[in-house]
C-alpha cells in the first residue's frame, strides 16, 4: 500500500467511528470494557484448573458484538434477558467484576442469584439484567413480555435478548419472535452465530447462511453483522433500538462471532473441530481487532493499552481476592425463597 | 345473596381485580372479543380494551412466557391456557421458569402471575379436553395450585391469587362451570389460598376430593347416609400448599380415609394425601387408606360408555365408602 493509500484508509476507519458519534472516550470505555471481560473469562478457566471453579461457560471470542450492543443501550432503563456467553454485555450493563467472581465461587452475595446458579447465568436486578434459566431460550419470550409490558406502561425501555445460533431451533425462539412481531413491540433479538451449538455445526442446526433470513417471516427488520466488528455491531443494535423506541418494530440481529473456547469446561472442542478451523478462528480475534482499529486511528497509545490491560488485570485479582474470601450461603438457606417471606399481600 | 354459576364467579373476580389494579391483564387464545371458549372472560375486552384483554398467537409457551417477562416488568398477568390438556408445551416455561425466578435470583425477582386453565372429563371431550393435570404442577415446589368447586370460591380464590406474590396454577373443572350454582357473597371478599373447607360433617370416614369430585363424593355421601355410614367431605381448594392439619384432624375422628380424584390412579395427588394420612395419622386409622381415581389408561375415551368406565361416580364413590365403612 502506498503512504496515500494508507493515510485515506486510516482516514475512513477514524470516520467510521466520527460518523457514529462515538468519542474518543467512548471508544476507550468500550476498549476497556473488552479487555476486562476477556480477563475475567481467562482467569475463570485458570481458577477451573485450580480446582476452585467447578463449572465455567465462556463468551471469549463474542467481545465485541457484546459491548458494541450495549453500548447502544441506556444501562438500567432498557433490558437483556442474556444467554450465557453474555458476561461482556453484562459487564457493560453494570456487573462489576467481584459481582461476577461471587457468582464463580458461589457466594452468599453473589448478586445473581446466592450461589445457587451455575456462573455465567447473569441477573442484576437494578440494571435489568432479567434471571436466567439454563434451557435456552426461553428467555427470548420474557423479553418479549417485558417489552409489551413496556409498551402497556407507557414506558419507552427496549428488551434486548441474545442467544446463541442453537437456540433459534427452539420452538420458545419461534414463539418469541412471532409474538413480537405481532405487536411490532421494541424487542430485539441478538444472535450470536459462532457457528456451533456445543459441537453441532451450523450446517446441521439450519438451511439458511443467517437465521436473519427468517426475520421476514416475522414481520421485522433482519440483519446480519459482523460480530468481530464492533462498531458494525454498535451501529446496527442503535439503529434497532430507535426503530423499538420509535414504534417501529422489533429487530433481529445476526452476529457473526467465534467461539475461542471449548463449549464449557466439561466439553473439549479439538474433539470435533479441525485444527486448521481453530488456528484461523482464533486470527479472528475482535479485542485485538478492535486495539488495531484504535492505534491505527490514534486514540490509543501503547502505554494506554499497557495501563489498561494491567488495571484490567488487578480488578480482577482483586475481585477473585475478595470474592474467594467471601462467606457462602448457609447450607439451610435451600428452604428460602421458594414463595415471598413476606407472604401475601 | 345471588345464586350464580361457578364460571360467573370467575368472570366476576377477572372483572373486579382489573377495575382496581390497572396492572392486571388477562392473555390467551380467545379471550377477547369472543370473552373465551367458556366465556370466562366475556365483557372484558370491551371494557378494558384489547392491550389488557389479548388475544394471544396460537401458542401455549409464548402466552406464559409473555406472562412471565410482563410479571418481570411489573403486570399482574392472568393467562389463560384454553384446556389444561393444551398446557404442555407451557410445562417449560412454568415448570423451568416461573416457578424458579424468586428461587434461582435469590428472592431478588418475583413472579406474580396466574394461569387459568379448565380441565377434567364427564363432558364427551375425549382424550384432549378431559385431561386432569393438577399433580403435575402440585409436585412443583414454587407453584401454587388452587382448584375451587363453588362459584363463591372461584370468585374468593381467583381474587386471592391475583393478589398473590408468587404463581399460582389456577384449575377450573369444566363441568363444574355451569352444573354448579351457588351463592356469592355481596361486595368484596377474598377466600384464603391454603385452607381447606370441610363441606358435611360425618363420623364414619373421611373423604378428600377438589373440583368436580367434592360435589360427586358430597352425592355418595347423601346416598350412603340411611345405611348408616356418616361420611364427612373435605374439599381441599388448594393443593399446594396442601392443609395438612384439615386432613389429619378428620381422621383423627374418623379412622378411615379415602381420596377421590380424576386423574390417572397411579402417581396421581391422591397419592401424595394418602402418603400424608399414612404418614401422619397412622395412629388413627381403622383400614387402610383407600383411593378412588380414574384408571391407569392413557387418557379418557370419548364414547359414552368408555368415558362413564373411566370417571369417578357417586356410585362408585358410595360403594367404595360402604366398603370402606365396613373394613
Amino acid at each position: 500500500m502506498s503512504e496515500d493509500a494508507s493515510a485515506r484508509a486510516t482516514r475512513a476507519r477514524e470516520l467510521r467511528h466520527e460518523a457514529l458519534g462515538l468519542e474518543p472516550e467512548r471508544l476507550l470505555t468500550m476498549y476497556r470494557q473488552m479487555v476486562l471481560a476477556r480477563a475475567i473469562d481467562r482467569r475463570m478457566w485458570v481458577l477451573n484448573r485450580q480446582g476452585k471453579a467447578p463449572f465455567v461457560i465462556s463468551g471469549q471470542g463474542h467481545e465485541a458484538a457484546q459491548v458494541g450492543a450495549a453500548a447502544a443501550l441506556r444501562p438500567g432503563v432498557d433490558w437483556l434477558c442474556p444467554y450465557y456467553r453474555d458476561l461482556a454485555f453484562c459487564l457493560a450493563l453494570g456487573l462489576t467484576p467481584l459481582d461476577f467472581m461471587l457468582s464463580v465461587f458461589a457466594r452468599r452475595d453473589d448478586p445473581s442469584s446466592g450461589g445457587r446458579q451455575m456462573p455465567s447465568h447473569f441477573s442484576l436486578p437494578k440494571a435489568h439484567i432479567a434471571t436466567t434459566s439454563s434451557t435456552v431460550a426461553t428467555q427470548v419470550i420474557h423479553a418479549v413480555g417485558i417489552a409489551y409490558a413496556a409498551r402497556a406502561r407507557g414506558l419507552d425501555e427496549v428488551a434486548v435478548t441474545c442467544v446463541g445460533e442453537g437456540s433459534t431451533s427452539k420452538g420458545d425462539w419461534h414463539e418469541g419472535l412471532n409474538f413480537a412481531g405481532v405487536h411490532r413491540l421494541p424487542f430485539i433479538c441478538i444472535v450470536q452465530d459462532n457457528d456451533y451449538a456445543i459441537s453441532v455445526p451450523h450446517r446441521l442446526q439450519m438451511g439458511v447462511d443467517s437465521v436473519a433470513a427468517r426475520a421476514a417471516g416475522y414481520g421485522m427488520a433482519g440483519v446480519t453483522v459482523d460480530g468481530g466488528d464492533l462498531l458494525a455491531v454498535y451501529e446496527a443494535t442503535r439503529e434497532a433500538v430507535e426503530k423499538g423506541r420509535s414504534g417501529r418494530g422489533p429487530t433481529l440481529i445476526v452476529a457473526k462471532v467465534a467461539r475461542f473456547t471449548s463449549h464449557s469446561s466439561d466439553d473439549d472442542q479439538r474433539r470435533y473441530r479441525p485444527p486448521e478451523e481453530l488456528e484461523a478462528m482464533l486470527r479472528r480475534d475482535p479485542v485485538e481487532r478492535f486495539r488495531t482499529y484504535l492505534q491505527q486511528a490514534s486514540l490509543l497509545s501503547d502505554q494506554d493499552d499497557e495501563r489498561i490491560q494491567q488495571e484490567c488485570t488487578s480488578e480482577v485479582d482483586r475481585a477473585v481476592q475478595i470474592a474467594e474470601a467471601a462467606e457462602p450461603p448457609d447450607a439451610s438457606d435451600i428452604y428460602r425463597h421458594v414463595f415471598s417471606e413476606s407472604g401475601p399481600g | 345473596m345471588a345464586v350464580k354459576t361457578l364460571i360467573e364467579g370467575v368472570r366476576e373476580a377477572l372483572d373486579e381485580e382489573m377495575a382496581r389494579d390497572e396492572r392486571v391483564w388477562v392473555l390467551g387464545e380467545d379471550v377477547g372479543k369472543k370473552g373465551g371458549v367458556f366465556l370466562a372472560t366475556e365483557g372484558l375486552y370491551a371494557r378494558y380494551g384489547e392491550a389488557r384483554v389479548l388475544d394471544t398467537p396460537l401458542a401455549e409457551s409464548a402466552i406464559v412466557g409473555v406472562a412471565v417477562g410482563s410479571a418481570l416488568n411489573g403486570l399482574v398477568p392472568v393467562a389463560e391456557i384454553q384446556f389444561a390438556d393444551f398446557i404442555h408445551p407451557a410445562f417449560d416455561q412454568i415448570v423451568s421458569e416461573a416457578a424458579r425466578v424468586r428461587y434461582r435470583s435469590n428472592g431478588t425477582w418475583a413472579c406474580p402471575l396466574v394461569i387459568r386453565a379448565p380441565f377434567g372429563g364427564g363432558v364427551h371431550g375425549g382424550l384432549y379436553h378431559s385431561q386432569s393435570v393438577e399433580a403435575f404442577y402440585a409436585h412443583v415446589p414454587g407453584l401454587k395450585v388452587v382448584i375451587p368447586s363453588t362459584p363463591e370460591d372461584a370468585k374468593g380464590l381467583l381474587k386471592s391469587a391475583v393478589r398473590d406474590p408468587d404463581p399460582v396454577m389456577f384449575f377450573e373443572h369444566k363441568k363444574t362451570y355451569r352444573l354448579i350454582k351457588g351463592e356469592i357473597p355481596e361486595g368484596e371478599y377474598l377466600t384464603p389460598i391454603g385452607p381447606a373447607v370441610v363441606r358435611r360433617e360425618g363420623s364414619k370416614l373421611t373423604c378428600v376430593a377438589w373440583g368436580l369430585m367434592t360435589h360427586y363424593c358430597l352425592e355418595a355421601a347423601e346416598s350412603v347416609a340411611g345405611e348408616g355410614i356418616s361420611a364427612e367431605v373435605i374439599d381441599l381448594r388448594t393443593l399446594q400448599p396442601l392443609d395438612r392439619e384439615t386432613i389429619l384432624r378428620s381422621v383423627e375422628k374418623t379412622a378411615r380415609a379415602m381420596v377421590v380424584y380424576e386423574d390417572n390412579l397411579t402417581g396421581g395427588f391422591g397419592a401424595e394425601i394418602a402418603a400424608v394420612i399414612a404418614g401422619e395419622g397412622f395412629e388413627h386409622l381403622d383400614a387402610p387408606v383407600t383411593r378412588v381415581a380414574g384408571p391407569d389408561v392413557p387418557a379418557m375415551p370419548f364414547n359414552r360408555a368408555q368415558e362413564e368406565a373411566f370417571m369417578p361416580s357417586p356410585a362408585k364413590i358410595a360403594d367404595a365408602m360402604r366398603k370402606l365403612a365396613t373394613y
